[in-house]
C-alpha cells in the first residue's frame, strides 16, 4: 500500500522532470516578483529600524523565503479534481483500489518536491547572490523551518482538497478556486506579515487557518521567532492539520452520495 | 463598420451565455473584487506603519492603483489571451480562424472576450474619486477627455505586450510561462518607480512600459510636474506599441503552417 502512494509521488515527479524546460522561466518569475518586492519593502521601511517586529533584511529574507516555500506547498490539486469531477473520470478512480483523495496528495507531493529541487533551490541560491538577504540561519532553524514547511503543504492541500471536492456541489467552482487562492495569499501572510496587521485583523487570523501556511514557516526561518514562539507556531500547523481532516472526510462521505455519474 | 457590428452580434451572444449561469458569474465578479481588494488592503497595511513611500502618500498610492486598476480592466476584457498557444495553436483552432474573412487576431479577441472583467473599472473610478476627494484633487472640463486618452493608451500597452506575446507561439510551439511573468512584472507600474533602480526603471519606461499604465499618467491628474513629459506620451506610446503588436502577429500568420494533422 505504502509502496503504491509511493509510486504515485516517482511518478509525478518526473512527469514534472519532463517538462523541466518550464521552470527556467518560472525561476526567473519568482526572481523578478521578489526583486520587486525588495525595492518596495526598501522604500517603505524609509530610514526606520524595524516595522512590525522585522528588521529590513528580515523582511525580505521573509519575502524571498514565503515566495520559495510557496513553490514547494502550492499546487494545482483543486482545479485537477474539479476537472477530474466534471469529466467524470472520478468514478473510475473511485473504484481502483486506492484512496482518491491520498492519491491527490501524493500526487500534490511529488509536484512539491520538484519543485523544492529544482525551482526553490535554485531560485533561492540565485536571489541570495543578487539581493542582500540573511540566509545565515543556524542548522537548527534550519530544521524547524523544514518541519514546519511540511505542515504548510499538508495545511494548504487540505485546503485544496475541500475546494476541489465542492465542485460535486456546485456544477461550475473556477470562481472559488480563485477566491481560495487569493484568500490563502492575503490571510497567509505571503504578501505581508500577520504583524503587520492591525490587531483585531489579527485577533481574526489567529482564528483561521491560513496563517499556519506561510507566516509561521518564513517567521522561523528569519529569527524573528522565539523558541517558544517557534514551538507554538509548529504545534498549531500539526493542531490544523488534524483538525481539517474532519471537513474532508464529511464532505468525501456526501460527494459519494451526491454522485451522479453522466454517460460511461 | 462590418467589424462593428459582429463585435456587437458577439457581445449579445456572450451576454446570452453568462445570463445562464447565473451563479457562476456572480461568484466570478465577487472573487475579482477580492483580487482588486487584495492591492488595497496592501496599501492601507503598508502606509499604517509609514507615512510616505519615498515622498508619496497614502491617498496619492491608492489613486495610482486605481486609476491603474481603469485600463486594466478594458485589457482584461478584450486580451483575455494569455492561454491562447495551448488554445489555439496547439489544439488546432488556429485553422478554423484562418478560413474566415475576418482579421484573426479581431476573432480570437471575440472569441476569449470576458467582458465581466469590466466592472473592475468602476472600483477603479471608485477608489481613485475617493483617494481624488481626500487630496482636494479639482477638475476641469478638459480632464476626463485626458483621462479617456491615457486610459486607452494604458490599455494599448497591455495589449500590444500580450499580443506580441501571443505572437511568439507562431514560431516556437513549446510552452513557456512567460505570461504569468508579465502579469507580475506588469505589477511593478503600479508604484512611482523612483524607488526602484534605474535599470528597472528604464525597462518599465522604454522596454516593457507598464509605468505608463499606472504611475505616469496618475503623475498628470496628481499635478507631478516633473513627469508630465511621461503622462502626455501615453497615448502614443499605445499606439506604437499596439501597432508593433499587430503587426507582429500577422507576420506571425503568415509563417503559420498549422499544428495538427
Amino acid at each position: 500500500m505504502v509502496n503504491m502512494y509511493l509510486e504515485m509521488i516517482r511518478i509525478r515527479f518526473l512527469m514534472m522532470l519532463a517538462y523541466r524546460t518550464n521552470y527556467y522561466s518560472g525561476i526567473l518569475i519568482y526572481s523578478i516578483n521578489i526583486g520587486a518586492y525588495y525595492f518596495l519593502w526598501t522604500a517603505i521601511y524609509g530610514g526606520q529600524e524595524s516595522l512590525g517586529g522585522l528588521t529590513v533584511t528580515q523582511m525580505t529574507t521573509y519575502v524571498a523565503v514565503a515566495w520559495m516555500a510557496r513553490a514547494f506547498y502550492f499546487n494545482n490539486i483543486d482545479r485537477e479534481i474539479a476537472q477530474e469531477i466534471r469529466e467524470g473520470k472520478v468514478a473510475v478512480e473511485m473504484i481502483r483500489p486506492y484512496h482518491y483523495l491520498t492519491m491527490k496528495t501524493m500526487q500534490g507531493l511529488g509536484e512539491g518536491l520538484f519543485r523544492l529541487l529544482f525551482f526553490s533551490a535554485p531560485g533561492l541560491l540565485i536571489v541570495w547572490l543578487i539581493f542582500p538577504l540573511d540566509f545565515s540561519a543556524s542548522a537548527w532553524t534550519w530544521f524547524t523551518f523544514g518541519l514546519s514547511l511540511v505542515f504548510s503543504f499538508v495545511i494548504n492541500t487540505q485546503l485544496n482538497l475541500m475546494t476541489g471536492l465542492l465542485t460535486f456541489f456546485f456544477f461550475n467552482n473556477d470562481g472559488l478556486i480563485r477566491a481560495k487562492r487569493i484568500t490563502i495569499d492575503l490571510f497567509s501572510g505571503l504578501i505581508l506579515p500577520i504583524s503587520f496587521y492591525p490587531g483585531w485583523a489579527q485577533t481574526l487570523m489567529s482564528y483561521l487557518p491560513f496563517q499556519a501556511i506561510s507566516y509561521i514557516p518564513s517567521m522561523i526561518f528569519t529569527g524573528a521567532f522565539s523558541d517558544a514562539e517557534v514551538w507554538n507556531g509548529i504545534l498549531l500547523q500539526a493542531l490544523w492539520s488534524v483538525v481539517l481532516i474532519v471537513p474532508i472526510q464529511l464532505l468525501w462521505m456526501l460527494a459519494k452520495k451526491q454522485l451522479v455519474v453522466q454517460g460511461g | 463598420m462590418y467589424y462593428f457590428s459582429i463585435l456587437w452580434q458577439y457581445t449579445l451572444q456572450y451576454m446570452k451565455t453568462r445570463m445562464t449561469y447565473r451563479v457562476d458569474l456572480f461568484v466570478e465578479l465577487m472573487s475579482d473584487l477580492l483580487f482588486q481588494a487584495v492591492n488595497l488592503v496592501f496599501i492601507l497595511v503598508v502606509f499604517s506603519h509609514t507615512p510616505l513611500l519615498s515622498g508619496w502618500s497614502r491617498e496619492e498610492i491608492m489613486f495610482i492603483y486605481g486609476f491603474f486598476l481603469v485600463p486594466f480592466a478594458i485589457f482584461a476584457a478584450f486580451f483575455n489571451i494569455w492561454d491562447f498557444n495551448e488554445r489555439y495553436i496547439v489544439k488546432g483552432e488556429m485553422d478554423r480562424i484562418l478560413t474566415r474573412p475576418i482579421h484573426s487576431l479581431f476573432q480570437v479577441i471575440l472569441e476569449r472576450m470576458e467582458l465581466e472583467s469590466l466592472f473592475g473599472a468602476i472600483t477603479g473610478l471608485a477608489i481613485m474619486f475617493y483617494a481624488g476627494s481626500q487630496l482636494g484633487l479639482t477638475i476641469s472640463w478638459y480632464d476626463p477627455l485626458i483621462f479617456l486618452l491615457m486610459v486607452l493608451g494604458g490599455a494599448c500597452i497591455y495589449g500590444g505586450v500580450f499580443v506580441s506575446l501571443a505572437s511568439i507561439s507562431f514560431w516556437s510551439d513549446s510552452r513557456t510561462d512567460i505570461m504569468p511573468m508579465m502579469y507580475n512584472i506588469a505589477n511593478y507600474g503600479r508604484y512611482p518607480v523612483d524607488i526602484y533602480h534605474r535599470v528597472i526603471r528604464f525597462v518599465l519606461t522604454w522596454i516593457l512600459p507598464f509605468a505608463f499604465v499606472g504611475v505616469y499618467p496618475s503623475a498628470y491628474f496628481l499635478g507631478r510636474q516633473e513627469w508630465y513629459v511621461y503622462a502626455f506620451l501615453t497615448p502614443l506610446v499605445g499606439f506604437i506599441f499596439l501597432s508593433i503588436s499587430v503587426w507582429i502577429w500577422n507576420q506571425g500568420v503568415k509563417r503559420y503552417r498549422g499544428a495538427g494533422n
